[in-house]
């Protein structure tokens, strides 16, 4: 599904390296969490697999179902199958909730050569996602995001993800700011979109989440670098000694 | 020797005296109006309430040929559907003539278009809109709205469409009445200026939306004013679409007169290439508490856009609540657009409060829409409708929003890439 290459980028405009050679593989079905300090590095890799504009790759490659995704459009890869749920999700004012969903998933379709989705089957959907998240339709009802809590926006993203259908879902931090039923139902909400044909990069500071969606592979990211790779129980050690024992293993 | 006739004239201010004179009709009464322009000129940028608008050589380009000058005829334009559906047109050179609903008279009025006044206190001795207005012969109509009535369907006034459009409208909101009405500002597209004064007077109590669509050609230019007078516990509020004109000012005077009024300013610039437009306005509180709010946002692709306004708090006005902001979507290297708020305040409790930007389309925004898989363009397009669509939704009248926002989607689909 995904193969990161020696990975190096830097903010484009300043020239700071922030990723020093990141190596990582995902296959298909696989879930992947990374875990790692603040300011490692983490949110940045999940921009650059998005691509965003502010960081510029230097070397290394991105392959994404064996092809190069560097030279693709933010917009291109999204309709290829990439999603992802953002730390920090955006508030939008003045556009539509629904105008959004509705204009993301027809041009994802589109991009695909599919058709539109009717408007009564596109409400049936919304419906059906936002039910099982718990989603009030009314929130639906605002600017996108614009005064939704912390816990909503991260919601919010899951819905998004949920109807998009995407074959590779990275998650920066979506655990942070939800309550202990949010966090369940968002896992549940992951877990019921675990396929063979579909891979997740969970970003997370807290074992707590792995209890909910149960990673196969663990990967730590310290200044820009994947230093140490394990199961689900190397989270656990994670939990119990910190990260400086095996940052330090690892230099 | 006269002192002022110090300054030479322009070649604009002769064609504009000579297309004056062409007029005809109700010679006299334009007579002093014409002779006050012949005096005073146009404004130079020297004049606060001209500075970022240049007259002398904007209407100086916009005069009309001398086929114009000739030819002073009306011309028969097509028929507009209303703006709002099931609107009473009141067509402004007879309006005697309209269908109006119960508890609306419209009458020409004989008396002439009243420029002694000068709403705009940054203008000159003579009020420089209201001056040509009368000096062009402008057309009066009054339009009377009675007391206590609740008017179900909007009155869309329209001036001629002709190569002589110039209206002089006197409107008058009777008490605890609650009216719509539309100034629809279209076609022109005979290169000769037209002109257009409104006096509002708004009874206490009484709940009035007044929209301004101006959507004329952009080999047109237009003067347009609105003054209005709000009696205690009135509300005013007035939403302005300039998508069209090649050179346009729009002034909104408003003078809060009675404890309790509140003024609520929403406004739309859309710019491109070969256009100057220029909205000014001043907000007067002159008693105690009285609120008002002020947004304009401009979208500009190319030309020149202006917005001045000032919020004027009298020395008894205390509590008073003030607020104007104007916020500019900068598309292309091309445009411009300049914004001058002030305060001028001589009460000490009050709030007040202004601010101004102007910036591009947030590259954060773009990049969450566009990882949900828009397109650029189509992501764009949605932001700059999203950054308009948050005034015209303040509306919160559905029909009205959305008869705006086709308007708006028409001039987005058509200037946007
Ligand atoms: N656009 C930018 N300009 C300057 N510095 C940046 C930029 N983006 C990221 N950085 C820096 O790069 C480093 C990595 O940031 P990043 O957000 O990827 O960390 P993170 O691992 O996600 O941290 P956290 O756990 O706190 O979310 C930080 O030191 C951050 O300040
Ligand atoms: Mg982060």
């Amino acid at each position: 599904m995904l193969e990161i290459k020696n990975l190096h980028a830097r903010v484009a405009d300043e020239g700071t390296e922030i990723l020093r050679g990141v190596d990582l593989t995902v296959n298909d079905g696989e879930i992947a969490a990374i875990m790692g300090p603040n300011g490692s590095g983490k949110s940045t890799l999940s921009y650059i697999l998005a691509g965003r504009e502010d960081y510029e790759v230097t070397e290394g490659d991105i392959l994404y179902n064996g092809e190069s995704i560097l030279e693709m459009e933010p917009d291109e890869r999204a309709a290829s199958g990439l999603f992802l749920a953002f730390q920090y999700p955006l508030e939008i004012p003045g556009v539509a909730t629904m105008t959004f969903l509705k204009t993301a998933l027809n041009a994802q379709r589109k991009a695909r050569d599919e058709d539109e989705l009717t408007t009564p089957e596109f409400m049936r959907r919304v419906k059906a996602a936002a039910g099982d998240l718990k989603i009030n339709p009314e929130m639906l009802k605002r600017p996108l995001n614009v005064g939704f809590s912390g816990g909503e926006k991260k919601r919010a993203e899951i819905l998004q993800m949920a109807l998009l259908e995407p074959k590779l879902c990275v998650m920066d931090e979506t655990d942070s700011g939800l309550d202990i039923d949010a966090l369940k139902i968002v896992a549940d909400g992951v877990n019921a979109l675990r396929s063979p044909e579909r891979s997740f990069l969970v970003i997370t500071h807290y074992q707590r989440l792995l209890d909910y969606i149960v990673p196969d592979t663990v990967h730590v990211l310290s200044n820009g670098r994947i230093v140490k790779t394990g199961d689900k129980d190397l989270a656990l050690q994670l939990e119990r000694e910190g990260y400086s024992q095996i940052i330090e293993e690892a230099a | 020797m006269s002192v002022t006739e110090l300054r030479p004239r322009t070649p604009a201010e002769t064609r504009l005296i000579q297309l004056a004179e062409a007029q005809g009709e109700n010679e006299n009464a334009r007579r002093p109006a014409i002779e006050a322009l012949r005096r005073e000129g146009l404004p130079t940028r020297k004049v606060e309430a001209w500075h970022y608008t240049d007259l002398r050589q904007l209407m100086g380009k916009r005069l009309g040929s001398d086929d114009a000058v000739e030819a002073l005829r009306e011309s028969g334009e097509t028929l507009l559907e209303p703006l709002l559906q099931g609107s009473a047109v009141v067509d402004l050179d007879a309006p005697e003539a309209a269908h109006l609903p119960n508890g609306v008279t419209g009458s020409a009025s004989a008396g002439e278009a009243d420029w002694k006044t000068t709403p705009n206190r940054l203008d000159r001795s003579i009020d420089t809109v209201r001056a040509m207005n009368a000096a062009f012969g402008a057309a009066s109509a009054t339009i009377d709205v009675a007391a206590g009535t609740h008017l179900d369907h909007a009155l869309e006034l329209r001036p001629a469409t002709g190569l002589k459009s110039h209206a002089f409208t006197t409107v008058t909101i009777g008490e605890k009445a609650e009216a719509t009405i539309v100034e629809r500002l279209d076609g022109g597209t005979t290169g000769a200026p037209s002109t257009g004064v409104n006096m509002l007077h708004v009874g206490a109590g009484a709940n009035v939306l007044w929209i301004v669509d101006q959507e004329k050609g952009l080999d047109s230019s237009h003067l347009g004013q609105l003054s209005v007078r709000l009696e205690a516990d009135s509300v005013f509020r007035l939403f302005v679409l300039n998508a069209g004109g090649g050179f346009v000012r729009y002034e909104v005077h408003t003078d809060v007169v009675g404890e309790g009024a509140d003024v609520q300013i929403r406004g739309v610039n859309l710019l491109h290439a070969g256009q100057h437009v220029d909205v000014t306005t001043t907000l007067n509180h002159t008693v105690a508490h009285t609120t008002a709010t002020e947004t304009f946002r401009n979208v500009v692709t190319g030309g020149h856009g202006v917005f001045q306004g000032i919020i004027k708090v009298a020395r008894g006005a205390q509590k008073t609540d003030a607020k104007m902001a104007c916020n500019s979507l900068l598309l292309s290297d091309e445009g411009d657009f300049s914004a001058k708020p002030e305060l001028e305040i001589f009460a000490d409790d009050v709030q007040c409060g202004h601010g101004a930007t102007a910036g591009e389309i947030d590259a954060d925004h773009l990049f969450y829409l566009m990882s949900r898989g828009i397109p650029g363009d189509q992501a764009r397009a949605l932001l700059i409708k999203a950054f308009v669509a948050e005034v015209v939704e303040e509306l919160e009248v559905e029909a009205i929003e959305d008869a705006l926002e086709t308007r708006i989607e028409a001039w987005l689909e058509a200037n946007i890439r």
